[in-house]
């Protein structure tokens, strides 16, 4: 089982995602920006961080990166894809997931432990979560705040595509304003992920606010390795 | 072309010789009038402007130490080989290097930001954080945290509001988008920094023993190489006067000397670094931070067997109209300079250009003992490295004790009003819960990434911050920083020590064994006769501190002129601790985790009010003595508390500082909402007299060498043999939702939260 982690110049989180793959019994493959070439991975995690600097709006660079021009044809043809923070911001440019990430409503950079609700565990990435299952996973970002235009929204609900949603606050409040206190979700074949929260920072004991972030990368695992016995 | 357009004006070494009566602009950089006759002496001619701005700026204040290094043999007096043991690079070199064990060599340093931060908060404190991680990638370590000691002017102050979101943003703007984990530091608000705010950054690194890096540059032929981002107009003077109209009046030079950072170029430059050295490529290395090239140069050249030249005008500029003499004042960022030798050129250049970094051999290192700097070919600077890099000026400055201190020492807390029911205890505990020092800092430290890594065991608001190094075993290292700038304004020597120790027992805390400390020095101007005393009695109460707990200075910073007109800030003499743990995953946490484990209080409580935060809060009172220190009980206590995270028989442990035993208490409650009642205050401390000291006292002393801890009860006899020599009672037990201080009152944890967690928000907005 291998799952490829793509380094853009300025991503952050690719070592940790590397990490979270080994943890959870996968075999981390690095792919880099510049080469169009996925190396027969199994599946594709694209982290957080800031690449290219993200001084234009997040992730819109990134997507004219090389290795895009493989990624998103594979991603169009069922290749399991999970964006990540800045990676989430990416599959949004590149139009592989609907909406945009916008600076978050209190205009200020966020990092807290968050409690999210698994909406759809059906996912290439969430098969090991229950939906309805509350997680605590690491929120951080500057541009969090997911937005679409209210059709596309009804439609992502209808579709039971929202993957997750943050827990408010008592006063109602999610961490970003985003809309419909949604954090991550899937297109319509369910193989590509998108959530700002970082599964990658939970996954070993003492380093994190949970074991919870283990579900994302234990999913894809089980995932390929039944595909690759029934076929 | 700029050739013919410079030619006319360019003032090169032979010029100079043949000009010796040309007027300079020393003064306008910074230069006193004897500085100036011994640059000439030196050189033996005048200089030219290019020497000159070299010069100015490598022998200003920031750079060349001059009236603090005398008292520096202070370190060297104070450091016994068997502190040196684990030493492998010391004070000199861009920062200190330490042995953790299994061939893991870390390397830290905290260096100051302040003057820049007050100008323009957002980008003086993201270059200070650039600047220091600079420093230590130039060790050749990989960066794996950063900490931010910051202090302010009266948080209600109009412009706090403008310092304060600044420089939070400005830290966290840069350490976020670089991939740091920001673990810990302190903020701190006392009126006495209202235009003096303090900005120290840190940063840790890890690397193996073997792969440790220096600046020098030897190896005759060996190839200067200038990397990283283009040189432009900014920060020209950063670190010895303002721009300087003299220079070309509408040029470039009227740029504010304040740096902009770019952290996406320092991150790749991180990673661009990490491959050159990992292919063995690098022979020497500097980055350029404060004084830009002429830093990097001299410094190069000076630490290495031979000489240098440099051709300038290959160095790739932002804004082409910059002349050469700004070029070499030049403070822009994200830059590195190697000494690579030519058989290791090619792969050198095939690994910047992966990284899309520029990169451009600049020059050689020479046989003889001069650097040798040309623009197009005409030498306009032929200097001894060291004359300008290691032989500045040095100052014995006039020092007294101020007249002040004995009026001040008198005025103890003896007479001011204190609680006397339970009720009163409460509401104080409240008051100072939600006071600027005391409360919750998440509206800050939620702005810094504290998990980018993947390797955070502890950040704030715990004790220290923890981090691995060693993925396979764990192992890993605890940092602190502290100071409690109101006892170094009572007793420079005994609050420099105070501060040594919290630091010290933070780490402790955290279960970290004490290895090694880095140092910040803030102080006002050293033309004071008064500030220079405080600064000789804070540096021979570290030195010697450190000396008694046998852990070295390994470099730090000396920030003077920390002043508006006669009014300097209080010393702040910032310590850092780094501390060494087998497996980090075995650190304590500062917060109560489940009910029913006895609750500790180790160490003597005294009556040791006088610049307490309580004093401070309820009386704005500031006066007395500082509470005593007592290294030997430290260290005492540091063992046990080490220890006692090995075996794993403590689920707590918190450290007792500003607000003591009562603070430290509600923050232990808060951490995981554990309450915790205390039905043992009558066990902690006594009086001179041997009588248990009064409910108010035992709960705001602020007494050193002190910490709490929490052991569940299957545990408690196995940590009771653990005490040894240390004074210990047993004061309470966990569980419930309230803090309850039996016989004077009780609080609810949901309460303690709320008075908390108020106070930033409803400054700086939710």
């Amino acid at each position: 089982m291998r799952v490829g982690v793509v380094t853009f110049p300025g991503s952050l989180d690719d070592r940790d995602a590397a990490r979270a793959v080994r943890e959870c019994g996968g075999e981390a493959v690095a792919l880099w920006h510049g080469d169009a070439d996925l190396k027969g991975v199994d599946a594709v995690i694209l982290p957080g961080g800031f690449s290219y600097g993200d001084y234009l709006r997040c992730g819109a660079i990134a997507r004219f990166a090389p290795v895009m021009d493989a990624l998103v044809p594979a991603a169009r043809g069922g290749l399991p894809v999970l964006g990540i923070c800045n990676g989430f911001q990416v599959l949004t440019e590149s139009h592989l997931l609907p909406g945009a990430l916008i600076r978050n409503d209190h205009r200020k950079f966020n990092c807290v432990d968050q409690r999210l609700v698994v909406e759809n565990a059906s996912t290439a990435w969430t098969s090991d979560f229950e939906a309805g299952q509350e997680i605590t996973i690491v929120l951080k970002n500057g541009e969090g705040g997911f937005v679409a235009d209210e059709k596309t929204l009804d439609t992502l609900e209808g579709e039971g595509r929202v993957v997750f949603r943050y827990v408010p606050d008592a006063e109602g409040r999610n961490p970003n304003g985003s809309y419909r206190h949604i954090a991550g979700i899937t297109n319509e074949r369910g193989n590509v992920v998108g959530l700002m929260p970082h599964p990658e920072h939970a996954v070993e004991e003492g380093y994190g606010p949970s074991l919870d972030g283990r579900g994302f990368f234990t999913s894809i695992i089980k995932q390929t390795l039944e595909s690759a016995a029934t076929a | 072309m700029s050739d013919i357009q410079t030619a006319p004006l360019l003032d090169t070494v032979e010029h100079a010789a043949s000009t010796p009566d040309v007027e300079q602009p020393w003064a306008e950089l910074g230069l006193k009038v004897d500085e100036y006759a011994n640059i000439r002496e030196i050189i033996g001619r005048r200089p030219t402007i290019a020497e000159l701005a070299m010069y100015s700026v490598m022998w200003s204040e920031h750079c060349s130490y001059k009236s603090s290094k005398i008292h520096f043999s202070l370190w060297g007096e104070n450091t016994t080989d068997e502190m040196r043991e684990k030493l492998l690079v010391g004070i000199g070199e861009n920062a200190g290097v330490v042995d953790i064990g299994d061939g893991w060599a870390v390397t830290f340093k905290v260096e100051s930001h302040n003057h820049p931060s007050y100008v323009e908060p957002y980008q003086g404190a993201a270059t200070g954080v650039g600047g220091i991680i600079r420093d230590i990638m130039s060790m050749g370590a990989r960066p794996i945290a950063v900490m931010d000691p910051l202090r302010f002017g009266n948080l209600h102050h109009p412009d706090t509001q403008r310092v304060l979101p600044g420089v939070v943003a400005g830290v966290g703007g840069y350490g976020n988008c670089i991939g740091l984990p920001n673990i810990g530091g302190e903020v701190v608000f006392d009126d006495c920094y209202q235009g003096n705010p303090l900005v120290n950054a840190l940063c840790v690194g890890a690397m193996r023993v073997e792969d440790i890096h220096l600046a020098r540059a030897s190896g005759v032929g060996n190839k200067v190489i200038l990397f990283g981002a283009k040189t432009g107009g900014d920060g020209i003077g950063g670190v010895s006067v303002l721009a300087s109209e003299t220079f070309d009046e509408g040029g470039p030079t009227k740029r504010p000397a304040v740096q902009v950072g770019d952290p996406f170029a320092e991150k790749v430059l991180i990673e661009c670094c990490l491959d050159l050295y990992a292919a063995g490529v690098v022979d020497g290395i500097q980055d350029l931070g404060g004084a830009g090239l002429s830093c990097a140069t001299s410094e190069l050249a000076s630490n290495g067997d031979g000489g240098m030249q440099v051709e300038l005008s290959l160095v790739p500029l932002r804004d082409a109209s910059l002349q050469p003499q700004e070029i070499l004042m030049s403070e822009s960022q994200e830059r590195m300079m190697a000494v690579v030798e030519p058989k290791h050129l090619d792969e050198f250049m095939a690994i910047t250009e992966k990284w899309d970094v520029e990169a451009t051999v600049i020059g050689e290192v020479t046989d003889g003992d001069h650097l040798v700097i040309t623009w197009h070919g005409e030498v306009i600077v032929d200097v001894p490295p060291r004359s300008v890099a290691h032989e500045g000026p040095t100052y014995d400055r006039p020092l007294a004790r101020p007249a002040y201190l004995d009026g001040l020492n008198a005025a103890g807390t003896a007479e001011l009003a204190k609680p006397e029911s339970g009720d009163e205890i409460r509401a104080q505990l409240l008051t100072l819960l939600g006071s600027p020092n005391l409360c919750d800092k998440s509206w800050i430290t939620d702005q810094y990434d504290r998990y980018v890594l993947g390797n955070t065991a502890l950040a704030q608001p715990d004790d220290s911050g923890v981090v691995r190094v060693d993925e396979e075993t764990g192992r890993g290292v605890a940092v602190s920083t502290d100071c409690n700038g109101r006892f170094a304004k009572l007793d420079p020597y005994a609050g420099a020590q105070l501060a040594l120790a919290e630091a010290y027992r933070n780490v402790a805390t955290a279960g970290a064994a004490p290895l090694a400390v880095t140092d910040c020095l803030n102080f006002g101007s050293p033309e004071d006769p008064g500030v220079m005393w405080q600064f000789r009695e804070a540096i021979r109460g570290i030195a010697e501190g450190c000396r008694f707990l046998g852990i070295p200075v390994t470099g730090g910073n000396v920030s003077f002129y920390n002043q508006t007109g006669d009014v300097a800030i209080h010393p702040t003499p910032v310590i850092g601790v780094l501390g060494v743990m087998e497996d980090v995953s075995k650190r304590s946490g500062s917060g109560f985790r489940s009910d029913d484990a006895h609750v500790y209080l180790l160490g003597t409580t005294r009556d040791e009010l006088d610049g307490s935060e309580w004093a401070h809060v309820i009386h704005k009172h500031l006066g007395g003595l500082p509470p005593m220190v007592d290294l030997a009980a430290e260290q005492s206590l540091g063992r046990v508390l080490v220890e006692a995270a090995r075996t794993g028989v403590v689920e707590a442990a918190h450290d007792l500082s500003e607000g003591g035993l009562a603070i430290a208490l509600a923050e232990a409650c808060m951490r995981h909402g554990v309450g915790v009642t205390v039905d043992g205050l009558d066990q902690v401390g006594a009086d001179a007299e041997g009588n248990p000291l009064d409910a108010f006292t035992a709960l705001f002393s602020e007494s050193s060498a002190r910490a709490l801890v929490a052991v569940p009860a299957g545990h408690a006899a196995e940590f009771e043999a653990m005490l040894g020599e240390v004074p210990h009672a047993r004061i309470g037990v966990t569980g419930g939702r309230d803090l309850e201080v039996v016989g004077h009152f009780s609080v609810s944890v949901a309460e303690l939260k709320s008075a908390h967690e108020f106070t930033l928000p409803a400054v700086f907005g939710a």
